[in-house]
């Protein structure tokens, strides 16, 4: 999932303070489940800023809440199309991609971020998550044991480990797995070490210039494609 | 044709010793100037290191230069956390014709680990590949596959971790480092030599000259730092409660011992090819444990 983290609320009230009404607007996917986002993080937030200000003696703001189902999809932003003619402002509290598709659908809308987009990850145990994967375009877990080097290794190398590796732990935080030990250990478990005395030559950065675009194939078109 | 007078060094059964020193922060080079003038005759090649632990500095370029420029033989750092492939190909052209002709190919710290930490570390290749990259350049070919208007030739190291607590993936780096095309290597900080005769006895199946890295602490203090803060070190607590035993003010003098000591056991055992000296900071004392250590004025 995507995962992220929402802004400090003196930097979400400094952000909202020029707009009079402001609707806050959650996302039901990705910030849901890592509790940052979702109906319930909408409704705290609410409560926060109202509460701020109304311990600086004011009240200049009105915040609706709303929280979309997902807020990637322009499908589901056409639901508050009506609500969003009546106000200032959308705080979105969806990852960086929801935020944009609704400055996409709503040319004329301002539209702020209440999150900051950190990476894509798991839940490692509750109240945790870690990064597990950059989006590079060019999967290559097959050849490391399901352990992404790329992600996991600070210095994104692909032959090994470096000499900066101490009892397991990166050189970076002695909290942090070396990703080419693990690798190591998991490709010697599953009997297939051969893959780490493989050459690896540099990366390919070319699907990476960014913004990438995947175009389906006519087949995936012709059925009508995937909306579910 | 050898590539380089240190290359030609490494192809004799000469006991090699090469040191490093470190640029500074700034433009006033005195202090470097003075330690290369001190250094150039008693050693077979002086490394510069490239913004060493991920600290912004002179470049490595620039103080192979004045080691040539001094008559002394240079050794070029080069790692990959600052430049990409383009660049590090530059330098390397550019090195190359102005007759620095000796690389250490080498990953980097982590830029978190040094003075600028907010800056975008490349790490677009890393030191296996960097080898590659160099022998590439040899073969006429850039990076990229395109022609070259005349090949740079290079004498080629790179690093190696003998006494690392997970060996076993350092060796597969290793092996993959030779296969790349290291001709010598400088090894990380060696402080006891029962791990060090353990990875010797694996490594002389190469053919590849080891220099083990012979770190000079000044102190328990720095000792107990370069563990908890240097990527790279394991001092031993042996070491550092001998170091502990030094009168205040008299570490240094206990480091430059162990130094001795560990470069003699080395020599006299016949253990690998030389040993390559980091006195971090103290690089005037160098000279003296060359002395000391080999008993005799050493002859290049």
């Amino acid at each position: 999932m995507i995962v992220v983290e929402q802004k400090p609320v003196d930097t979400i009230q400094r952000m909202v303070a020029p707009y009079n009404k402001v609707m806050i607007l959650g996302c039901g996917t990705c910030v849901t489940v890592c509790n940052a986002g979702g109906e319930r993080e909408v409704s705290f937030l609410r409560e926060a800023l109202q509460f701020a200000e109304a311990k600086n003696g004011g009240r200049d703001h009105s915040f609706t809440e709303h929280t979309l189902k997902r807020q990637c999809d322009e499908e589901f932003l056409e639901l508050i199309a009506e609500q969003v003619r009546g106000i200032d402002a959308i705080l979105s509290l969806a990852c960086g991609i929801g935020v944009q598709t609704l400055a996409e659908h709503f040319p004329d809308m301002v539209v702020l971020p209440g999150v900051n987009t950190s990476f894509l990850g798991m839940a490692k145990e509750w109240g945790i998550w870690d990064e597990r994967c950059t989006a590079c375009g060019d999967c290559r877990l097959e050849e490391t044991a399901g352990i992404c080097p790329i992600t996991r290794c600070t210095k994104g190398i692909l032959n090994g480990p470096c000499a900066g590796t101490k009892n397991g732990k990166c050189e970076v935080s002695p909290e942090m797995d070396c990703a080419w030990i693990l690798i190591y250990q998991r490709l010697e478990r599953l009997g297939q070490l051969d893959k780490m005395r493989r050459y690896y030559p540099p990366r390919n950065f070319r699907p990476i210039p960014r913004p990438r675009r995947i175009v389906a194939s006519p087949s995936f078109t012709a059925v009508g494609g995937n909306h579910d | 044709m050898t590539k380089s007078l240190f290359e030609e060094k490494l192809n004799s059964s000469k006991f090699l010793i090469t040191t490093e020193v470190g640029p500074p922060k700034g433009v006033d080079i005195s202090e470097l100037e003075h330690h290369i003038e001190l250094l150039k005759d008693k050693v077979d090649a002086i490394n510069v290191t490239d913004h060493q632990s991920s600290i912004m500095r002179y470049p490595s370029l620039g103080g192979c230069l004045l080691i040539k420029e001094r008559g002394g033989e240079p050794i070029l750092q080069m790692t990959c956390r600052d430049r990409n492939r383009m660049a590090l190909q530059a330098d390397l052209l550019f090195a190359h014709s102005r007759g620095v002709n000796n690389v250490l190919a080498l990953t980097g710290d982590s830029v978190d680990v040094g003075d600028h930490p907010e800056v975008k570390p490349v790490f677009d290749v890393e030191s296996a590949q960097l080898l590659k990259m160099i022998r590439t350049l040899e073969s006429g070919k850039d990076a990229a596959g395109n022609d070259l208007k005349g090949a740079p030739q290079f004498c080629v190291g790179a690093s190696v971790h003998p006494s690392a607590d997970f060996i076993e993936p350092q060796l597969i780096k290793f092996e993959k480092k030779v296969a790349a095309g290291a001709q010598f290597f400088q090894t990380q900080g060696i402080f006891e030599l029962a791990s060090f005769r353990r990875f010797m006895q694996y490594a002389s199946q190469f053919d590849v000259k080891i220099l083990a890295g012979v770190i000079v602490m000044a102190s328990a203090g720095m000792a107990r730092y370069m563990n908890k803060s240097v990527p790279g070190i394991i001092v031993p607590k042996e070491v550092i409660d001998e170091l502990a035993t030094a009168e205040k003010g008299k570490g240094l003098q206990k480091g430059i011992e162990i130094a001795v000591r560990m470069i003699r056991e080395i020599k006299e055992n016949n253990l690998c090819d030389g040993i390559h000296i980091m006195a971090v900071g103290n690089e005037g004392i160098v000279p003296e444990i060359i002395e000391a250590a080999l008993m005799e004025k050493v002859q290049t």
